[in-house]
Formats: structure tokens, C-alpha cells, sequence
């Protein structure tokens, strides 16, 4: 008997209690309640009253449901409107799995030097900067030295991917944002939201929706984390944009798509890049744990590091990971700042 | 003075604040600004304004900070809404355009010059002085020929490929008003337009637009706070104070005679010898044998007249329009013009 009865008791429910009373599976408190509760009885005092959870109301009413019951409720909830989530999201996410796919087998089948060339060029030509495109080189040759470079690649091609949708999606939303303040209003907690989940939670409804084999799986996982920075800051970009600025484009008539064009956005560049930087960053952050739900590249090799214990591997592809990390922001903040100069010092 | 009107303004009124229209009627009833603040949270940005602009002219509006000027300007091409008035350009009612008509409007119609330039900091001082053109959808050739036109009239020839911020402020504001003139619309809004320079770069920038006004006859609207630039570039002098027209007339006029106060204590501040000029002295001419020590323009100022005099104060001068006489003045009452007028003296100088 639990500590409750009594309140039950007097409150006159006995009956609402007892005639419910349902033969569920047992807890493993209930359990090991049951294999000692002959010889122990309960103190009752004040001092030792359990919290009124609903385990602990439960042991005194059947009719209320144990927390147990609450957490399956919740799983079943998700697996009745799965089929009709799956029907919608499933064709519509379709093209990531062939765009991850592509990219992935594209980057492999292309020859090493073949695309470490285009690589350096297309650095050289998006940064200008001697530097970045001499540590582009030098990481590439190291991480092809140490025979990392077919796990880079594949890590490469989906961070190429999934910043790429997340921009072509993220800076849309960030301009609405900028023009809608309720818009704005709604959109913040989510982005909150996405920021501060653990990103193992992510994985969780999203297997149960994708079946594990599918790339859109990990594809939606990056993009869903990596896409908040490349909001947030075209939105404050382009609210940040002079005022003054605003009213000189007004008094000579523009139009709503003349100011966002010819104004807004080439003034609020500079922030949306810094997005962009940031959502790099935290795809590369994204793909590694993506690794747990069958994303290719270099995460991989952490994941063995870590199931099998093999503590070489792990340090040495987590090594690679850093070195990559600083690459790509060495790279996109290189950008950045070259665009900064052609806007204020050119 | 037979310019056709070409703004006018009537009963214009702006409130800010949550429930415009609530506090609307309250300052119809006759609150006071302080006392609407206090009691129903409002500010009366403007109150009851009526001005008459004459077309080819330039409207001064002054005020100190606060008096509600920058937010009258505004009201001309609707970048602040009134709350309750109409403002009327060529007999066409703003308030009644649509947001279509509106955009023509600022367009073709009106330009703007502002205090802080507002020049688009991407993009080169030519695409700046064509924005009017290109926002007009007018191909960038032609828009770049019209502004290298008036980029040369401003004086910035060679600087059509440097970006804004290479430029000097006052060099910056040169291309805010080759951007204003490109657009080649019959009216000009200047908000502070040379407040934000150096004494003198603006006295430059002044002397730029007089010498463009006497070629190109705009209708400007000018806001300043300096009451020395606005009597040098005043056709129409609008006083503003706390949202309210104190006075406005001709400058010489009211400088002669303040209506106010607060006007007077402006006005007192006033280097009268370079602003006052000869026909606002002079005496109707009475007597063709008088006796006069030569002749001077009815535009010179009293200093022209000074130095012309060397100090002689018992000469009289005949006053010429245009080679013909209207009028004398006697360098007694140029002297006794010059010492600002306080309310007591009043009667003895009118007399």
C-alpha cells in the first residue's frame, strides 16, 4: 500500500481507482517493491512522503497512468501520424538523398588531381588571398598522405551539399524575417529550439521517419543544425542596414525589389557571409556525429575509434577533422574579408 | 512675386504616438504639446501648419532641433504620414496617391538632399548620381551620361569611379545633389543638407546652389537650423518652434520685424551688416534733386554700402534697380538698422 491511499480515501475516488485497474507490464520499481515489500513497512511520516509523481500515485490509484505509460503514449503518438509524415516528407526530401549521393560519388570518382587542382583554383579565385589557397594545398597533400583522403573527400561533398541548401533556404527565411516582424517573432524560438537541442535528439525522430540507409537521414540532421547561423544573420543584417541609407532609397522611389536588390542585400553581405562561415562550421560539427546514422567520411573513422577502441584511429581522423575545420573557416572567413574591402576600401 | 503656388500645405498636423486620432481632436481643442505629453503619452510633432510654396523659389524652414522641421520635410513625399491635413503639389493632393503614384511621384517629382548623404556606400559616385534614372528603369547608359552631365556641374569631374567613402563630406554631399539634379524633377527637398559640413565648405556649398538655382529655377525646400544660411539662401523664410509656424515671410522682413521673442533673440545673434540689404533700408524715392553721393544696387548689402562710404555717416545714396532710381538711402538710418531691436524700441525705429 503507498503513501497516497489515504488522500485517494478520503477524497472518496476508492472506486474510480479500483475499477480501472488495469494489468499492465510491471516497473522495475514495482518489481523489486514486490520481491521485499513482505517484510518491509512503510513508514508514513511527513518526513519521508514521496514527491506525488505519477509512479508514486499510481502505486495508490490504478486509474492514473504511471510515467511509463506517459513516455510510450508519447512514441505511440509519433508512430500513428508517422505513415502520413513519411508520405508527405518522403518524396519531398527524395532529391537530398540523390544530391548527397551525386555529390558524394562525384567528388570520389573524380582523380585526386583533378580535383585538388580545381580546388586550389577555385579558392584562389573566390579568396584571392596566397595564404588560404597555400593552406588548401598543404592540407589536402597531407590528408591524401595519410591515406585520409577518400573519408575527407566524402566529408567534403556533403558539407558542400547540405551549406549550400541550408543558404539557399536560410537566406529566403532571414529575409522574410527582416521584413516581417511577427514573422520574426515566430521563427526565433524555433531557431532557438534548433540551437539548443542535443544533437544526438535530432537523430531520434528522424530515424524512426527515414529508413537508416537513406542519405536524406544525416542530410536533414546538418541542415536542420547548420542552417540557423545563415538566418539569424541575414535577418540582423539586413535590420542593421542605415536607416538613412533606407530613406535616401525611399525618396528616390524605389520599389520594395529595387531596395532589397540594389541595397539591402549587397549592404547586409558582410553579416550573411559570417552566416555562411558559421554554417559551414557547424555542418562540419553536424556530419561527425551524422556518422552514427551511416554518413560517410571521416566521422566514420571516430565511430570505429570509439566502438572498437582503436584509439590511433580516432585521434588520427579526429586530427583531420580539426585541421579541415580550420581550413574551411580559414577559407570562408578569407571571402568574407575580401568582400568586406571591395565594399569599404576598394 | 507672381509665381504660380507650387506646394501647398493646409492645416497639416502630426501626432506620434499610439491613438494619433484620439489626441488629434484634444490638440483641435486646444491642449498644449506639454500637457498632451503628460496626459495622454503624445507627441505633437507638428501642429496646424500652413505654407504656400511659389514655385522657382527657395522655402527656408527653420528651426532649432526639436522644432519639428526635419519631420515637415518628410511630410512632402509622404516619408512620414500626417495625421490629419492635406499637402498639395500642382493642385494634386499627396495624401490621395496611391502607393504606385507615389513611388512615380518621388521618382520624377520631388528629390531629396539629406543631411547625412545617404549615398549607397557599394556603389561608384556615377551609379550613385543615376540612381533617380536607374530606379526609373532608364538604361544605365543613358542614366550615366545624365549623371556625368551634372556631376561636371557640381564639380566632380574625375571622381565618377570612386566609391563614396573616398570622398570628402563635403565632396559626398556635391554628389547627393548631382544625384538630386539628375533626376531633373521641378522640386528639391534639402534636410539639413549642409549642416553636417564645415563652415567653409557649406558657404561654398551654398554659393554652389544659388548659382544653380539662378540657372535652373527649382522649387527647393530647404531645413536648416542656421539662421545665417537661411537668410542667405531665403526667398521664403517658415520659422518653426515646438511644431509650430512662428512666423514666415519675406527673411529681410522678418528680420526687421520679428513677431516673437524668440525670433528677436535669434535674429539679435545675426551678423545684420552681411544679411541686410539695401532695398530693405532704403527710403521710397520722394525728392529726384537730392543730393546723393553716388548710387548702389538695391541687392548690395549695408556692408557693400559701408565700404563704399568709407564710414561717412552724412551721405545719402540713390538706390538703383536695374539702372533705374527707387530710391534713397541715408547711411543714418543704414547704422541705426543695424542694431537688432529690442520690444521697447520698437515704436521709436518703426517711426
Amino acid at each position: 500500500m503507498s503513501f497516497y491511499d489515504s488522500l485517494f480515501d478520503s477524497l472518496g475516488l476508492q472506486d474510480w481507482c479500483s475499477n480501472e485497474a488495469k494489468a499492465g507490464p510491471m516497473t522495475m520499481a514495482e518489481l523489486l517493491a514486490k520481491s521485499k515489500s513482505s517484510t518491509v513497512t512503510e513508514e508514513t511520516s511527513l518526513w519521508n512522503m514521496p514527491f506525488p509523481s505519477l509512479d508514486n500515485l499510481h502505486g495508490a490509484c490504478n486509474s492514473i497512468p504511471r510515467t511509463r505509460d506517459m513516455t510510450s503514449g508519447v512514441e505511440q503518438l509519433f508512430l500513428n501520424v508517422k505513415s502520413s509524415l513519411q508520405f508527405v516528407l518522403d518524396p519531398l526530401t527524395q532529391p537530398l538523398s540523390w544530391l548527397l549521393d551525386g555529390s558524394i560519388w562525384l567528388f570520389v570518382a573524380t582523380p585526386w588531381w583533378l580535383l585538388i587542382g580545381l580546388t586550389l583554383l577555385t579558392v584562389q579565385r573566390v579568396t584571392r588571398s596566397k595564404g588560404a589557397t597555400l593552406l588548401t594545398a598543404i592540407t589536402w597533400f597531407f590528408l591524401a598522405f595519410i591515406d585520409h583522403y577518400s573519408y575527407a573527400v566524402q566529408t567534403m561533398a556533403i558539407i558542400f551539399v547540405c551549406t549550400g541548401i541550408s543558404v539557399l533556404l536560410g537566406v529566403p527565411i532571414g529575409i522574410a524575417m527582416s521584413k516581417y516582424d511577427r514573422f520574426q517573432k515566430g521563427v526565433i524560438p524555433i531557431l532557438d529550439m534548433l540551437q539548443t537541442l542535443p544533437s544526438f535528439v535530432y537523430l531520434i525522430p528522424l530515424i524512426f521517419l527515414f529508413s537508416v540507409t537513406e542519405s536524406k537521414l544525416y542530410g536533414i540532421a546538418i541542415i536542420m543544425y547548420a542552417i540557423v547561423p545563415v538566418i539569424r544573420l541575414t535577418d540582423l543584417g539586413i535590420r542593421l542596414v542605415d536607416k538613412d541609407i533606407i530613406e535616401g532609397a525611399n525618396a528616390f522611389g524605389m520599389s520594395a525589389r529595387q531596395k532589397l536588390f540594389n541595397v539591402e542585400l549587397p549592404l547586409a553581405l558582410p553579416n550573411i557571409m559570417a552566416g555562411i562561415n558559421q554554417t559551414i562550421m557547424m555542418s562540419l560539427a553536424m556530419v561527425v556525429i551524422a556518422s552514427l546514422v551511416s554518413a560517410p567520411g571521416l566521422g566514420v573513422l571516430v565511430l570505429r575509434g570509439i566502438n572498437n577502441l582503436e584509439l590511433g584511429v580516432g585521434l588520427v581522423s579526429g586530427f583531420c577533422i580539426v585541421i579541415l575545420a580550420i581550413l574551411l573557416d580559414r577559407v570562408s572567413k578569407a571571402t568574407l574579408a575580401r568582400i568586406d574591402v571591395s565594399q569599404s576600401n576598394t | 512675386m507672381t509665381a504660380n503656388i507650387k506646394i501647398s500645405i493646409k492645416k497639416l498636423y502630426k501626432i506620434f504616438g499610439p491613438e494619433p486620432e484620439m489626441a488629434l481632436q484634444h490638440v483641435k481643442n486646444g491642449i498644449e504639446k506639454p500637457d498632451l505629453l503628460e496626459q495622454y503619452g503624445h507627441v505633437l510633432g507638428l501642429k496646424d501648419i500652413n505654407i504656400d510654396m511659389l514655385d522657382g523659389q527657395i522655402t527656408v524652414i527653420m528651426g532649432l532641433s526639436g522644432s519639428g522641421k526635419s519631420t515637415l520635410i518628410r511630410h512632402f513625399n509622404r516619408l512620414i504620414e500626417p495625421t490629419d491635413g492635406q499637402i498639395l503639389i500642382d493642385g494634386i493632393n499627396v495624401m490621395d496617391l496611391s502607393d504606385e503614384e507615389l513611388r512615380k511621384m518621388r521618382q520624377s517629382d520631388m528629390s531629396m538632399v539629406f543631411q547625412n548623404f545617404a549615398l549607397l556606400p557599394h556603389k561608384t559616385v556615377l551609379e550613385n548620381a543615376g540612381t533617380a534614372l536607374r530606379v526609373r528603369g532608364i538604361s544605365a547608359e543613358e542614366a550615366d551620361i545624365e549623371a556625368k552631365k551634372w556631376l561636371d556641374r557640381v564639380g566632380l569631374t574625375g571622381f565618377e569611379g570612386h566609391y563614396p567613402h573616398q570622398l570628402s563630406g563635403g565632396m559626398q554631399q556635391r554628389v547627393g545633389i548631382a544625384r538630386a539634379l539628375t533626376s531633373n524633377s521641378a522640386v528639391m527637398l534639402m534636410d539639413e543638407a549642409f549642416s553636417a559640413l564645415d563652415p567653409l565648405i557649406r558657404n561654398d556649398m551654398q554659393d554652389l546652389l544659388l548659382a544653380l538655382q539662378k540657372e535652373l529655377h527649382k522649387t527647393i525646400i530647404f531645413i536648416s537650423h542656421d539662421l545665417d544660411e537661411a537668410l542667405k539662401l531665403a526667398d521664403h523664410l517658415v520659422i518653426l518652434k515646438d511644431g509650430e509656424v512662428i512666423q514666415q515671410g519675406e527673411p529681410q522682413h522678418i528680420l526687421l520685424n520679428p513677431c516673437d521673442p524668440y525670433i528677436e533673440s535669434f535674429v539679435s545673434e545675426i551678423n545684420r551688416v552681411r544679411v541686410l540689404r539695401v532695398r530693405s533700408v532704403m527710403q521710397p524715392l520722394l525728392d529726384k534733386a537730392l543730393d546723393t553721393a553716388g548710387s548702389v544696387d538695391v541687392n548690395a548689402t549695408l556692408e557693400d554700402v559701408i565700404s563704399q562710404s568709407g564710414g561717412d555717416t552724412n551721405k545719402v545714396y540713390l538706390v538703383k534697380k536695374e539702372d533705374e532710381a527707387v530710391g534713397t538711402i541715408c547711411m543714418k538710418d543704414l547704422v541705426r538698422a543695424l542694431v537688432p531691436r529690442v520690444p521697447s524700441q520698437k515704436e521709436a525705429i518703426t517711426a
